[in-house]
């Protein structure tokens, strides 16, 4: 139980990481492709050499995945299909090839070769302790390649033509950051699974993504968010009967996105709306204060009172904005009487003035 | 031949025209993954409509696993509308986390039934005869057929019926709105009927086939044919070839008849992507090639032209000048001698009258930046080539 928790964990945490790279650079569903294209890589290893050794079985992947990978580049770089039709066609056209081995290979007098299957959806039950520290290896080279390349990789990311007018080998960091990319989705291959593992990669980046700017501050968060959806995930389904851990796992990460599009307080859905109420009020207050202003030029004395009544034929006004208003000290209301201060006056006469300033 | 492998062979090709057709739209709208998210996320709406009925050959299923589907598609493009995160993020985000809830509630739920989630994915195509539709005991053939048979003639009645608007507001839709078609009702017209083939198509072939079924053929097609009519007839053809020819394959190999079908689809892409005459790979680089050795021709012709010192031009110092690797500089001076573009006298270069004219032009060309003065120099370069 310790060791699939901590397998989960680490799983969440490396996905998180380099989840933040595709998210970021619109390949976020590259992660899904490539999950996918390793089906094949695993049935021909098996095939090769007889063994269920997840480690070799993983090499399998892994050489599938890059070839699905660097497929993908190849067709959208050299011909005029898009990303989105090579990326379904890599992923359906290994998948099938996969299952067509799968389905030969069970097909193949030798027992050994039940459990294959276990890759489709992932069995976070077979994790070994030995599995875990791969993982956690995995994961430390992956640091550390990322904290050595972390200027290369940024500058690729956001611009990628300055990068190479730096003089930086831009081929060679993005087949970097793709290996180890597809990395990350053959070592979660085992514990969720072919199918979910894109949600792996992107969930804990999508949620992190809301709630910051920063590059790393984003890549810590989003570490974080995959392995707490991988430890909440674990103990959730191990709570109950007949719960898959993979499935489990990504329904916790699409709550983290989830909360995060609603909670989040520079873009979340929520702020946005009280924000877009907040500015519909201001305008409001804007246009009353507007109104007597235009009232309180026609007077002398800029702050002879006036009755609210001549506010009527104008709607844009309330008994609340008018307390707002005094609150602010435009204005100051003394029984059915109101009359502009100073300040108020100030204000009202360079409300336009300061936003025709600001177009220009 | 027995009946049963005639009816796989027919169930698999009418599955393949009736995925084909939407297919191609998908492709050229660029939203080639929505099939990919559809096909997965039509799993809850399944098991759903199984626990409501509990039976698994009810019209309802199939009902609501497309709204399942429109629902994908609603939610994908609400949450590509409130600008979070990117579109295709969207996608992966959706698809996932429905597909999860389906696992879950089969998990939950369903566990003594023939609901099982490898079926889902993976389809028996070879079990579909046996599933008969009978009337009074009468039989009618197999159900799979009826329901896909009753599918692709629908897609194709909309689609003979609403072609123009189809073609219009897939490659223009600003002019589509203008014209007054509403873009947004095709687009979710589309979107139903992929819905529903997908879901039809997945009953037999399984939710990994569907997606191939579409995207490849139309993907094949469109790396040879540049033309809607022709892209259509295309894919319809080579997702039956593949029908077939995957049949007979996973006959031979004794393997699952949706896992050879996709192969085949993908060895005739692979085919296509590295032969197709113009946008195949070999073609491509081909192409490459020649123009690198017709702006270096160029610029060799440029510099020839701008130089008139006699050291400028000795043939020894052109990789040098130009800054040239000596393999490279003597093959554009062979391709130029052969075209009479220079003469070369005592190892010294020159233009030739029908290279300084070239020259010219092409001087021309780059001043004025017009294309039109390029024209006739492309048909020049044609000529070398020769």
């Amino acid at each position: 139980m310790r060791t699939i928790t901590l397998g989960t964990a680490i799983l969440g945490s490396i996905c998180g990481m380099l989840g933040s790279f595709a998210v970021l650079r619109k390949q976020s569903l590259l992660g899904d492709a490539i999950s996918h294209a390793a089906l094949p890589g695993i049935a021909i290893a098996f095939l090769i050499t007889g063994t269920k050794e997840t480690n070799v079985l993983l090499i399998g992947a892994l050489i599938s995945g890059l070839l699905g990978a660097f497929w993908i580049r190849g067709i959208t770089k050299r011909t005029h299909l898009k990303s989105d039709t090579a990326l379904g066609l890599i992923l359906s056209i290994f998948f099938g090839f996969g299952m067509l081995l799968l389905t030969y290979i069970q097909k193949q007098p030798n027992a050994n070769q039940s459990g294959l299957d276990k890759f489709l959806f992932g069995q976070a039950a077979t994790l070994l302790s030995r599995d875990v520290w791969f993982m956690a290896s995995v994961t430390f080279v992956c640091l550390c390649v990322l904290l050595l390349f972390w200027k290369e990789f940024k500058i690729l990311l956001f611009d990628a033509d300055y990068a190479k007018t730096l003089g930086f080998n831009t081929k060679f960091i993005d087949i970097l950051i793709t290996s180890f990319i597809v990395l990350a989705i053959v070592l979660g291959l085992q514990t969720v699974g072919v199918v979910l593992m894109s949600a792996m990669l992107l969930a804990p980046a999508a949620a992190a993504r809301q709630w910051t700017n920063s590059l790393g501050v984003m890549v810590v968060l989003a570490a974080i968010f995959g392995a707490t959806s991988g430890v909440l995930g674990t103990a959730i389904s191990a709570s109950q009967n007949n719960l898959s851990t993979g499935p489990v796992i990504v329904l916790v990460a699409a709550v983290f996105v989830i909360f995060s599009f609603i909670f989040s307080p520079s873009r979340g859905l929520l702020f946005r709306q009280i924000r877009f109420i907040q500015n519909r009020k201001d305008l409001e207050l804007h246009k009353t204060l507007a109104f007597m202003f235009e009232i309180a030029q026609d007077h002398e004395n800029i702050s002879h009172p006036h009755a609210v009544k001549i506010l009527n034929n104008f709607h844009g006004f309330t008994r609340k904005t008018l307390g707002k208003l005094e609150a602010k000290e435009y204005i100051s209301v003394k029984g059915q009487m109101w009359s502009m201060t100073p300040k108020g006056y100030h204000f009202a006469a360079n409300l336009y003035n300061q936003q025709t300033n600001e177009d220009e | 031949m027995s009946s049963a492998q005639i009816e796989i062979q027919l169930i698999a090709s009418l599955v393949a025209i009736a995925c084909a057709i939407p297919g191609t739209f998908l492709v050229l709208r660029k939203m080639a993954l929505i099939s990919d998210a559809i096909s997965h996320s039509i799993l809850p709406g399944l098991v759903l409509g199984f626990f409501i009925t509990h039976d698994l050959g009810s019209p309802l299923l199939i009902v609501m696993a497309a709204i399942s589907g429109v629902v994908t598609v609603v939610l994908v493009e609400f949450i590509q509308k409130t600008r979070l995160v990117k579109e295709d993020t969207a996608i992966g985000l959706v698809f996932p986390a429905l597909f999860s809830i389906g696992v879950i509630l089969i998990a939950k739920n369903a566990n003594d039934v023939h609901l099982d989630t490898d079926v889902v994915l993976l389809g028996e195509l070879a079990f579909a005869p046996f599933d008969r539709f009978l009337i009074n005991g009468f039989d009618l053939g197999p159900k799979s057929l009826w329901i896909i048979g009753t599918i692709l003639l629908i897609s194709i009645t909309l689609l003979i019926a609403f072609f123009k608007e189809l073609k219009i507001s897939t490659f223009d839709v600003g002019l589509a709105t203008a014209l007054g078609f509403s873009p947004v009702i095709i687009h979710y017209g589309l979107m139903s009927v992929a819905s529903v083939t997908i879901v039809g198509a997945f009953d037999a072939v399984g939710a990994i086939l569907v997606v191939a079924l579409m995207i490849a053929p139309a993907a094949t097609a469109y790396l040879l044919t540049d033309n809607l009519k022709r892209m259509l007839v295309l894919s319809v053809f080579f997702g039956v070839f593949a029908a077939i020819a995957g049949y007979w394959f996973a006959h031979w190999l004794d393997a699952s008849i949706s896992g050879s079908m996709t192969t085949v689809l993908g060895i005739i892409f692979l085919f296509v992507y590295l032969f197709a005459p113009k946008r195949g790979l070999i073609s491509v680089l081909y192409r490459n090639k020649q123009q690198q050795v017709e702006v270096s021709l160029l610029t060799f012709l440029l510099h020839l032209n701008n130089h008139k010192e006699v050291n400028e031009r000795h043939i020894n110092h052109l990789h040098e000048h130009i800054n040239w690797r000596r393999v490279q500089s003597k093959s554009v001076v062979d391709l130029a001698l052969k075209n009479n573009m220079i003469t070369i006298d005592d190892s010294i270069i020159s233009l030739t009258e029908k290279g300084k004219n070239f020259t010219d032009k092409a001087i021309d060309y780059i001043i004025t930046n017009d294309d039109s003065k390029i024209e006739s120099i492309k048909e020049d370069f044609f000529l070398f080539r020769g």
